[in-house]
C-alpha cells in the first residue's frame, strides 16, 4: 500500500510529530508498504497529496490542525481515506468543553468542571463568577485550555487567589478554560486500536515530580511507566471498561487513547480523549502495545486494517 | 508486569545532566518559525548584509593558497596569524593584548564552557547578572554551581548588591558579565560601575569574566574602558566574530593571563583538539582587508541603529503606558518589563497565535524571576516586520490587561 505519513506541521508539538512519524515509516516499510513523510509546514498539504497520491494519509499530527478534524475534512473532500477518527469526531473530542458533556451524557465518570469563556469574561462579566467556580469546583482544581495537546497551558491551583492567573494562562492556548475537580489517584492512560476498538492493556503514568506536565512527557526518564498498571484485576477491569465507554461516546476509531485517574477508592474518572495519540519512544500508546506483546509493526499493521475497514 | 524505561540510561546519567529537560517555551518556537510570524525572538546576526561575492571570494582564496593547512588540524590555540588578527580587532576597543594571551575558541561559547570546566566545582557560586545571558546559565549550569544573581540598572550590575553579597559571606568563584549592551537587557554598565566592580573583586581576589560580544556594534556615545583594561590580571576577557562578521565561522576567543591560557589549551584540546583551519583562516583573512570589514561592520551597524530605532519608536506607540522597556545604545535588544501579573512564558501561545514571537524573561534568570520580562530582538527582522511585531504585541497586551480587569484585577 501506498501510505503518506502526515507529520509535523506548525504546532507546538512538531518535533513530537516528526519523531512519531518516523517510528511509523520504519514500522510501515518493514510490513513492505511503501511511505514517505508529507509535512503541511513544508509544503501545502493538498499540492503534495495531488503530485504523489496515497492510497492512505496516516495522520501523525498533533495539536490543533491535526486533531481538530481541519485536515479531516480536507481529506474527506479530496476523497483520500485516512487513518483515525472521523472529522466531526476529532472536533468533539479535541475541544474539552464539547468533549466532557459527550462523556457525562454517555454515562462515563468524569470530575466535575465549569467552563469560564474568554468572551464571557471580555463581553458578560464572567469575572465575577471565579468565586462561584471555586464553591462548585473546589480546590485543589485543574485549569486547562479547551483545545490544547501535550498539558500545554495546563495548572493546578491550590489557592483561589491564583485562578485568574491559571485562567489567563490557559486562555493564552484556547479561547475557552476548564476548570476541572482535581482527582488524585493513580493516573493511568487506556490505549484501544483496530476494528472494532480493541482495549490494550493500562499503562500506569508515574510523574516523578507529580506532575505529568510538557517537560515531564517528553524529558526521558521524568516519568517511570508500568504496563500493565499495578492496579487490582477488578479495578484496572473498570478502569478499562469506562476508557472503552468513553471511546465510544467519542466515536474513536482505530486508534486513541483515554487518559483517566483511578481514585484512592478504586473508582475510575476519565479526564480526556486522544484522536491523535503521541507514537514515539517515550509515547503511550507504543508501551500499552508492547505489554500487549504487539510489535511496533504490528500496532501500525493493526491500525492500517483498521483504516481500511468500513 | 513491567516497568517501561524510556530511556535505558536513565540511571545511569550524570546528576548534571538532570537539569537538561524539554521545554514548552522551545516547543512553541517550532510554531514562530511560520513565515507570517515576526519573531523578535531569535538573535541572529543580519548576515544578508555580509556582501557573498567577497566572502566567497575570501573562502576560494583560502582554498587556493592554503588548502592544504585548511583542510588540516591545527593547533588547540588556534593559528597565530588569526590570533594577530584579534588582539587588533580588541585594539578597536583599547584593549592591550599579546597574540600569546589568546586561545581561539569555538565561538565565546565554547570559552564559557571551558571556563566551567575549568573554575567550577559542584556548589560554587557564580555572580551574575540578574538577568543574564541565557547560554552562560547553560553552560556554566553542566558545572553544577550555585548561581548568585546581581541586580541591573540602566547602569548594569548593582555592584553594591555583591558587595554586600560579600559582607555576607559569599565567596564567588567567579563574576560573569556583559558590560556593553548586555543579553538580554541591552543595558551598558556605567564607567564608576566598571571602576567599583573591577576594585572590589580585585580587592576580594575574585576573578572575573567579561563578555564582550556586542562591544563594535555601538550605536551613538563613547565607549567605556573595557574591564580588562583596567585591571587585566584579574579579567578573563571573551570576544566573538560572530556579530563583526559571521556567527557561521564559529570564532571566539579568550583572552587572559598566561597561566590561564595554558589551561584553556589544554581544555579546549580535550574539547575539540582545534577550532577549524579553514573558518580560522577565513576569518583571518576577511579582517586582513582593513577596508573591507570596517566598511561591513559599519553598514551593520548602521542597519541596528536604524531597526533598534523603530522598534523603540514602535514601543513608545503600542506600549506606552502598558509596559517598559530599555534603550540599549548599541547591540542587538530591548528588555520589556509589563506589569506583574502577566506571565509572559503563558502568554507566549497567544502572542504565536498573532504572530508574533518573543523570548520570555524567565529564561535568563536562574532562580525562577522575570515572569513579567521580555526579551524584544531587533537585529535580525526588517523594519517594517519590527513595526508590524511590535504593533501585535501591544494590542495583545492591551487585550490582556482588558482581560485581568475582567477577571477582576
Amino acid at each position: 500500500m501506498r501510505v503518506a505519513i502526515v507529520a509535523g506541521g506548525r504546532t507546538p508539538e512538531r518535533d513530537v510529530s516528526l519523531r512519531g512519524g518516523h517510528r511509523i515509516a520504519t514500522a510501515l516499510a518493514s510490513l513492505g508498504h511503501e511511505t514517505w513523510t508529507v509535512d503541511p509546514a513544508e509544503r501545502k498539504l493538498v499540492e503534495s497529496l495531488r503530485e504523489r497520491p496515497p492510497d492512505l494519509c496516516w495522520l501523525a499530527l498533533h495539536g490543533k490542525e491535526g486533531e481538530d478534524g481541519t485536515v479531516q475534512r480536507l481529506l474527506d473532500l479530496e476523497a483520500v481515506p485516512y487513518t483515525g477518527t472521523r472529522a466531526f469526531d476529532c472536533e468533539l473530542t479535541f475541544d474539552k468543553v464539547l468533549a466532557k458533556d459527550v462523556l457525562r451524557r454517555a454515562g462515563v465518570p468524569t470530575p466535575d468542571w465549569v467552563v469560564i469563556e474568554g468572551s464571557a469574561l471580555r463581553d458578560l462579566g464572567a469575572g465575577a463568577s471565579l468565586p462561584t467556580a471555586i464553591e462548585r469546583i473546589g480546590l485543589p482544581c485543574v485549569v486547562k485550555p479547551s483545545r490544547s495537546g501535550s498539558a500545554l497551558g495546563v495548572a493546578v491551583v491550590e489557592r483561589a487567589a491564583d485562578l485568574a492567573s491559571a485562567v489567563m494562562a490557559a486562555l493564552s492556548y484556547s479561547d475557552a478554560a476548564l476548570v476541572e475537580r482535581r482527582v488524585s489517584g493513580t493516573e493511568v492512560a487506556a490505549a484501544a486500536i483496530g476494528a472494532p476498538l480493541e482495549s490494550l492493556p493500562l499503562v500506569e503514568v508515574a510523574p516523578k515530580d507529580g506532575v505529568y506536565d510538557y517537560g515531564a512527557r517528553y524529558t526521558a526518564g521524568a516519568t517511570d511507566y508500568w504496563a500493565p498498571a499495578r492496579l487490582e484485576p477488578a479495578v484496572a477491569a473498570e478502569a478499562s471498561n469506562a476508557a472503552t465507554m468513553a471511546s465510544e461516546a467519542l466515536a474513536i476509531r482505530s486508534i486513541g487513547r483515554v487518559d483517566l485517574i483511578v481514585d484512592d477508592r478504586g473508582q475510575p474518572w476519565v479526564l480526556e480523549g486522544n484522536v491523535s495519540p503521541g507514537m514515539t519512544d517515550t509515547s503511550l500508546v507504543p508501551m500499552a502495545a508492547a505489554a500487549a506483546g504487539l510489535s511496533m509493526a504490528q500496532l501500525c499493521d493493526r491500525i492500517i486494517q483498521a483504516s481500511n475497514s468500513p | 508486569m513491567a516497568e517501561f524505561s524510556i530511556d535505558r540510561f536513565v540511571d545511569r546519567y550524570a546528576a548534571r545532566a538532570a537539569g537538561m529537560t524539554a521545554s514548552e517555551v522551545r516547543a512553541l518556537f517550532a510554531v514562530a518559525s511560520r513565515p507570517e510570524v515576526v519573531s523578535l525572538a531569535g538573535g541572529m546576526p543580519f548576515v544578508q548584509a555580509l556582501p557573498d561575492d567577497q566572502v566567497a571570494d575570501v573562502a576560494r582564496a583560502v582554498l587556493a593558497e592554503h588548502g592544504d593547512v585548511a583542510l588540516q588540524y591545527g593547533g588547540g590555540q588556534g593559528s597565530v596569524g588569526l590570533r594577530e588578527r584579534l588582539v587588533m580587532l580588541m585594539a578597536e576597543e583599547d584593549i592591550d593584548a599579546d597574540p600569546d594571551d589568546v586561545v581561539v575558541t569555538t565561538g565565546a561559547q565554547q570559552a564559557l564552557d571551558l571556563l566551567g570546566k575549568l573554575f567550577i566545582d559542584p556548589g560554587d557560586v557564580i555572580a551574575v547578572e540578574a538577568p543574564a545571558y541565557v547560554g552562560a546559565l547553560t553552560a556554566f549550569g553542566a558545572y553544577q554551581p550555585r548561581f548568585l544573581p546581581i541586580e541591573i540598572d540602566e547602569d548594569g550590575m548593582l555592584v553594591e548588591q555583591l558587595e554586600q553579597a560579600l559582607v555576607r559571606g559569599e565567596r564567588p568563584t567567579f563574576v560573569y558579565t556583559v558590560p556593553n549592551f548586555g543579553n538580554p537587557a541591552g543595558v551598558t554598565m556605567s564607567g564608576q560601575r566598571r571602576r567599583q566592580l573591577v576594585a572590589l573583586c580585585r580587592e576580594a581576589s575574585i576573578p572575573i569574566v567579561e563578555d564582550n560580544p556586542y562591544g563594535l556594534l555601538r550605536f551613538e556615545g563613547r565607549a567605556e574602558a573595557c574591564l580588562r583594561t583596567l585591571d587585566p590580571e584579574n579579567v578573563i576577557y571573551l570576544g566573538t566574530v560572530s556579530k563583526t562578521f559571521s556567527p557561521g565561522v564559529r570564532v571566539g576567543w579568550a583572552l587572559g593571563e598566561q597561566s590561564v591560557v595554558q589551561r584553556l589549551v589544554l581544555a579546549k584540546e580535550s574539547a575539540d583538539l582545534c577550532s577549524s583551519n579553514l573558518t580560522m583562516l577565513m576569518t583571518e583573512h576577511w579582517f586582513s582587508d582593513d577596508a573591507r570589514w570596517r566598511g561591513t561592520l559599519a553598514g551593520l551597524v548602521e542597519t541596528y541603529r536604524s531597526r533598534r530605532d523603530v522598534m523603540l519608536n514602535a514601543l513608545e506607540e503600542h506600549l506606552a503606558g502598558e509596559a517598559t522597556w530599555t534603550r540599549p545604545g548599541g547591540g542587538f535588544y530591548v528588555w520589556v518589563t509589563v506589569p506583574d501579573w502577566l506571565d509572559t512564558k503563558a502568554l507566549l501561545a497567544a502572542a504565536v497565535e498573532r504572530q508574533v514571537a518573543y523570548v520570555p524573561g524567565t529564561a535568563f534568570y536562574p532562580d525562577g524571576r522575570g515572569a513579567n520580562q521580555m526579551r524584544l530582538a531587533f537585529c535580525y527582522p526588517t523594519e517594517e516586520r519590527i513595526r508590524e511585531g511590535v504593533a501585535r504585541l501591544g494590542s495583545l497586551i492591551h487585550d490582556e490587561t482588558e482581560l485581568y480587569r475582567s477577571l477582576g484585577g
